[in-house]
């Protein structure tokens, strides 16, 4: 599987790290809801098609990426830096 | 002060090795008494942070990913988003640098010593390192000055590219002598000389 950096460009997946599924939504630090944070930590979808799942560029620029991919194919229709995904999230929470 | 020593050690033995005989496909030296300088630039400060690269070595980059410049000793090339290397073989090449480079601006991080420098030059250098990296060493892919982060199976290596048929590679100096011998194995079937 060759997943394409948004900085360093196509590279095989041996230099990438699985940083796990990227649609789960953390509860407030404060939050004392058990369920909720039992959920966060271990309930998964385990969806086929589409995936949204974090990756570590841990042998090249060092970025986490959300890559978009499908696990029945591993075909990667988008990846972008987590970071740039986390602030559009955000204004859009803002906005 | 104390004059490093190269990792290198008894297996930095100059001469021709290997195929030989055929001609000498690549020539490995080890690049010694440069300061090699990792400097980050916050998030906001990228170009800002490249002006000042600009004014501390008089080399100017572009924001652009994986750009670089060389010019004689000196070079610079980014690796990460707002994270370059820059290297001179003037000791003073830190205090040069933190002169321009406020904490506004980033951080820098002197690597001098931990990192060794290998040069591969020669007809060969694309062919050899295509053994070892997974990642496309042609020049249009590739361009000189440029720089690339890869890795070598667990052995990070940042990789300049100096002209059209030479290479540096920064590899971690505990793993340089490992690296070293690998470097050495691939490059047999070519023929290599160590100068």
């Amino acid at each position: 599987m060759i997943i394409k950096c948004p900085y360093c460009g196509p590279r095989d997946v041996i230099e990438f790290i699985y940083q796990g599924d990227a649609t789960r939504t953390r509860p407030e630090p404060a939050s004392d809801d058990r369920a909720a944070w039992n959920a966060y930590v271990y309930d998964r979808t385990n969806p086929s098609g589409s995936h949204s799942e974090y990756w570590l560029h841990s042998g090249g620029c060092r970025q986490h990426l959300l890559v978009t991919r499908d696990v029945s194919t591993h075909a990667i229709s988008s990846v972008v830096f987590a970071r740039d995904a986390a602030v559009s999230a955000k204004s859009g929470e803002l906005a | 002060m104390a004059e490093p020593q190269s990792p290198l050690g008894a297996n930095f033995v100059p001469g021709n090795h290997g195929n030989a005989a055929a001609g000498i496909g690549v020539t490995l030296r080890e690049r010694k008494g440069l300061s090699v300088i990792q400097v980050t630039a916050w998030r906001d400060a990228i170009p800002a942070m490249l002006t000042a690269i600009g004014s501390a070595t008089g080399l100017a980059l572009q924001n652009k990913p994986g750009l670089g410049r060389v010019a004689g000793e000196k070079s610079v090339f980014g690796f990460a988003p707002g994270r370059y290397f820059v290297v001179s073989a003037t000791p003073d090449l830190e205090t040069r640098l933190r002169s321009v480079i406020s904490p506004e601006l980033g951080t820098i991080i002197d690597l001098t010593h931990g990192r060794t420098v290998i040069r591969v030059s020669g007809p060969r250098s694309e062919w050899v390192l295509s053994k070892l990296f997974a990642i496309d060493f042609s020049e249009h892919a590739f361009p000189i000055g440029s720089g690339r982060a890869t890795l070598h199976h667990d052995i990070h290596a940042n990789i300049q590219r100096i002209d059209d048929e030479s290479f540096d590679l920064y590899v971690f100096r505990t793993f340089a002598r490992s690296f070293w011998l690998t470097l050495g194995h691939a490059a047999e079937e070519v023929g290599y000389r160590v100068e």
